[in-house]
């Protein structure tokens, strides 16, 4: 019943519309505003653009104060405060390239809307503003460039000697973290050996893959330099840790990198934003498939002596799960049950 | 001599006269050879296909405003797609996600813009009876056709169309254990592309063939419209980056199905390890976008070429800088292929390769720039006319200056690292490509309706529509830009399961609501267009009082577009409110030594010229005369 009642009421509204389409048609027809070359319409549509910019402007500028803290991430890296400099440094240029122009885009309609008694004037080229204007923008662009190209090269420099490693395989469709353990530097990996107790195919015939271990959670020290090692083993995905403006893509069969210092651990974010759950999140930003959404990997930022101690406790693949060594050469095996009886 | 030449001419419209006595229903509507018929075929397929794209990205829209929403209601069109409670399978918003891009940016964009005006626009602004080949420009239409089906048809199968977005990077594209639109979805999609990227280059060779060798006499190419200026270069663009797309196609082919490993490298998927070792699916993405970068200025600049001319004749005065204009677009055109890896700041490539393509990329800023402030020069003392046309004119300018501008940040690699794949960049490329070209595609509609159909389309709905997309377009887009700062990713089927992205709820519904409203206000371009086209006014010869061509056609042009001999061109195509003449425009067919109290002091000179050139001719065609009889 309703649904007829709807259909009536459409149906009405629609011969409604129709019929004042056809009255104004002819009405402008016996007007002979149609012979005209602007009729009054040019007037309404001059002002229209008069409206559009002022009603636009108030809202932009409304709205973009009032959400400033929502849309504007706190920042909790070292790079991170440098690109949002840079970023609102572009949008001091930028947001006045774009009022004036659209104040001029927007008022020269108004203005020089049609009349009947004037001529537009004559006004082909002028070769000196052409090139007042390629250069004032050239310059602007050059030093946001720089500007750029300088933060740039500093966050892609190779990561310091002492940089902590950490690294990130993304697969489908969540995250497996894989540190170091106590010498730093990570064991071999070969994407055949991955199975379903070796998410990372990590090779235990690397001796230095024996004290690696895994973390449901990232944890990194605040105020020293972290190196992200990033792999995927099926598809494309990319690390996005959006507080330390943190992106790269994990590429199958190449290893990528991204190292950052972070600047504030979770405790003093959750202070600053006086959020107690507050927690660093990484996600995937690269379309993987069904699940691309739900990428979710914590990151836990802690004093550095806080993270020695987190470090020291952890206990590396082989010490969870020993059957991983089983099938080393007896030489490695044995080195392996040392490591392995160290830790318990 | 004018008679001589007219026999001669005249002699060959008497046979394209005759001709069209014979076309029947299929050769005149279906498998015609005229430009103009096919450039209506490119522009109805277009806004077929447009309906189709815009109504995908309303499935979407209504995931992503009302996530809770009961789409049970849709199940009657996408079946299984919705589940027992009503919600959306999630790998079918990857394919809606798709086929949307995909669907607009080739078919509409790309086909149903530079493939309608091209057509339509080029042999009747230069002066030609019709493209150099007939036949491959027909043939150009039918593989567009057939491209179009083969992806339509990918809608309707069980596994779904392609979903690996629309810039299908391998390996979610190259593995069907990955998703299960990388099946015969993809393979339809692949092979949908490769027919339209014959149709690109069939109708290009075509275009660029036409604007070299058959412009009428006079017409030099200091003298051809920007329009056509700007349909060459967007051909020349075309043909340089299409066959490297294909070739990308062609490679991933190989992958999926003949085993070789050109993208895929060491991967371990559905519990097994593949044998594919040594490639790089980062190759893939410099062989796409090698493409995929110019396609940008493919869609855009005829748009732009469109736009000034409309701006021009609407503001009654000559474009500013006509040839800084042209210097921008040869600029733009020679650029375009070498910003390519700037949309892979972040993919791993070698950082020392970012820094050049940042530099490489805001060049290519100051060319753009260059031409906007030419448009707003042109619109300074002009007296302007708001046509329908001219609205989506100014419309497109705007969204040229707001989505170039967040290009800016974009381009920065710095900053780029927070912002890539967010929705900062799904606002930025929506409206500086998505919504201006589709402005100078609306534009272009209104302002040559009157020629293709004979009449003119309603102007009262033609406001309405404009300001109906207009502000809807910027309700969309611009809080996209709030919501991409604050770090959503792109391509989500929910945010919700992220702290730092489960705000603005309410924000996307917005969005949500202003894009059902902006495609509702299409309806009524919709009816104007079918309305206007058997029941409209009959349009006036010159309703927009123009300088070009096309204009001097009777109203419903012939195959062979002039009945007699083609007009001769004596000066170029923007002499509006010329001191002195006595109207406000001066066709390009009026010579110069008609109009000397309106010439300026260098033109004098070129009367002279004109009047030499006159006289050789004569001499010549008398001397042909002889020696012939």
């Amino acid at each position: 019943m309703y649904g007829f009642l709807i259909a009536v009421g459409a149906l009405l509204l629609l011969s409604i519309i129709w019929m004042v389409y056809r009255i104004q048609t002819l009405v402008s027809v016996v007007k002979g505003s149609d012979k005209k070359i602007a009729s009054g319409s040019n007037k309404i549509n001059a002002l229209m653009f008069v409206f559009f910019l002022v009603g636009a402007t108030i809202l932009m500028f409304w709205y973009s104060i009032k959400e400033f803290d929502n849309y504007q991430l706190p920042v909790a890296s070292e790079h991170g405060v440098v690109t949002d400099q840079l970023f609102w440094i572009t949008m001091a240029v930028t947001g006045v390239v774009f009022l004036i122009t659209h104040v001029l885009l927007f008022w020269f309609p108004y203005k020089y809307q049609w009349k009947e008694d004037r001529v537009a004037s004559f006004y082909p080229d002028n070769n000196k503003l052409e090139v007042i204007w390629t250069i004032v923008p050239a310059i602007a662009l050059t030093v946001l460039v720089i500007g750029g190209w300088r933060a740039w090269s500093d966050i892609t420099a190779p990561a310091p000697e002492n940089s902590h490693v950490v690294e990130i395989l993304g697969y489908q469709f969540a995250w497996e973290v894989r540190y170091p353990g106590m010498d730093n530097v990570l064991g071999e990996h070969d994407y055949r050996l991955t199975s379903a107790t070796n998410v990372s195919g990590v090779d235990f015939s690397d001796k230095n893959a024996l004290d690696d271990f895994s973390s449901p959670v990232v944890v990194i020290p605040k105020g020293e330099p972290v190196l992200f090692k990033i792999r995927a083993r099926d598809v494309l995905h990319s690390v996005f840790a959006p507080h330390m403006r943190l992106k790269m893509d994990a590429v199958p069969g190449m290893p990528t990198r991204f190292w950052f210092t972070p600047t504030k651990t979770t405790e003093e974010m959750r202070r600053e934003t006086g959020n107690d759950e507050f927690v660093y999140e990484i996600a995937c930003t690269e379309i993987c498939g069904r699940g691309h959404n739900s990428m979710r990997k914590e990151i836990r930022v802690v004093e550095p002596e806080e993270y020695r101690k987190w470090l020291a406790d952890q206990k590396p693949y082989i010490v969870n799960n020993p059957s991983l060594v089983e099938n080393l050469p007896a030489d490695l095996k044995e080195l392996a049950e040392i490591t392995i009886s160290e830790y318990k | 001599m004018a008679t001589a030449s007219v026999a001669s001419h005249s002699g060959a419209a008497h046979d394209h006269h005759d001709h069209e006595h014979h076309d029947n229903f299929i050769t005149k509507y279906i498998f015609s050879t005229d430009h103009k018929m096919i450039g209506k075929q490119f522009l109805i397929t277009g806004m077929f296909w447009a309906i189709i794209g815009g109504l995908l990205s309303l499935i979407f829209r209504l995931q992503l405003g009302f996530p809770e929403m009961d789409m049970s209601f849709m199940k009657p069109i996408l079946g299984g797609w919705i589940d027992e409670t009503g919600t959306l399978d999630p790998e079918f918003y990857l394919a809606l996600v798709t086929m949307h891009g995909t669907i607009m940016v080739f078919f509409v964009l790309t086909a149903g813009l530079s493939g309608t005006f091209s057509n339509y626009l080029i042999p009747l602004q230069i002066g030609a009876r019709d493209m150099a080949s007939g036949f491959m420009n027909m043939l150009s239409y039918w593989f567009f056709f057939v491209s179009g089906v083969i992806m339509f048809i990918s809608l309707f199968i069980e596994t779904g169309p392609a979903a690996g977005g629309w810039v299908v990077y391998p390996p979610l594209s190259a593995l069907e254990q990955a998703i299960p639109g990388s099946g015969l979805g993809m393979t339809l999609w692949l092979i949908s592309m490769t027919f339209f990227i014959a149709s690109s280059l069939l109708g290009g060779i075509n275009y660029i063939t036409t604007v070299i060798n058959l412009r009428t006499k006079g017409m030099s190419f200091s003298r051809l419209p920007l329009t056509i200026w700007a349909f060459f270069l967007t051909a020349v663009i075309g043909l340089l980056s299409f066959p490297v797309l294909f070739s990308a196609a062609l490679l991933l082919v190989f992958d999926r199905s003949f085993g070789t490993s050109f993208y895929l490298a060491d991967i371990y998927i559905g519990g097994e390890a593949l044998p594919n070792t040594g490639g790089s699916p980062v190759l893939y993405q410099h062989l796409f976008w090698f493409l995929g970068h110019p396609e940008v200025y493919i869609v855009l600049l005829p748009a732009l070429g469109i736009t000034s001319e409309i701006i021009a004749t609407n503001s009654r005065k000559p474009i500013f800088g006509y040839k800084a204009m042209i210097i921008s677009m040869l600029g733009i055109t020679i650029l375009s292929f070498v910003v390519w890896a700037h949309h892979m700041f972040v993919s791993g490539m070698n950082p020392f390769l970012g820094s050049i393509f940042m530099f490489l990329t805001l060049i290519i800023a100051i060319p753009s720039a260059v031409k906007v402030f030419n448009y707003l020069t042109t619109l300074w003392r002009g007296n302007l006319i708001f046509t329908p046309g001219m609205l989506f004119s100014i419309g497109l300018v705007s969204f040229f200056i707001s989505g170039g501008l967040t290009g800016i940040f974009l381009g920065n690699s710095a900053i780029d690292i927070q912002l890539h794949d967010t929705y900062f960049v799904v606002a930025h490329f929506h409206l500086v490509m998505g919504s201006a070209s589709f402005f100078g595609l609306m534009a272009g509609v209104y302002h040559w309706f009157p020629k293709m159909f004979g009449r003119m389309m309603d102007a009262k709905l033609g406001y309405i529509h404009f300001w109906a997309t207009f502000i809807g377009v910027y309700l969309v887009f611009f809080p996209m830009h709030y919501i991409g700062i604050a770090g959503f990713p792109r391509r989500y089927y929910t945010w919700t399961g992220f702290e730092f992205s489960n705000m603005y709820t309410d924000l996307n519904m917005f969005v949500s609501i202003a894009a059902i409203l902006t495609f509702g206000a299409q309806l009524i371009f919709l009816f104007n267009f079918f309305y206007s086209m058997y029941r409209g006014r009959v349009a006036p010869l010159n309703p927009w009082r123009s300088n070009t061509l096309e204009w001097t056609t009777p109203l419903h042009p012939g195959h062979g577009n002039w009945p007699g001999e083609i007009p001769s061109v004596y000066r170029w195509p923007y002499d509006y409110s010329k001191p002195g003449a006595p109207e406000d425009f001066i066709p390009q067919t009026v010579p110069l030594s008609a109009t000397p109290e309106s010439n300026l002091p260098h033109e004098q000179e070129l009367v002279k010229l004109e009047k030499e050139i006159i006289a050789e001719e004569e001499a010549v065609l008398v001397a042909n005369e002889s020696t012939n009889s």
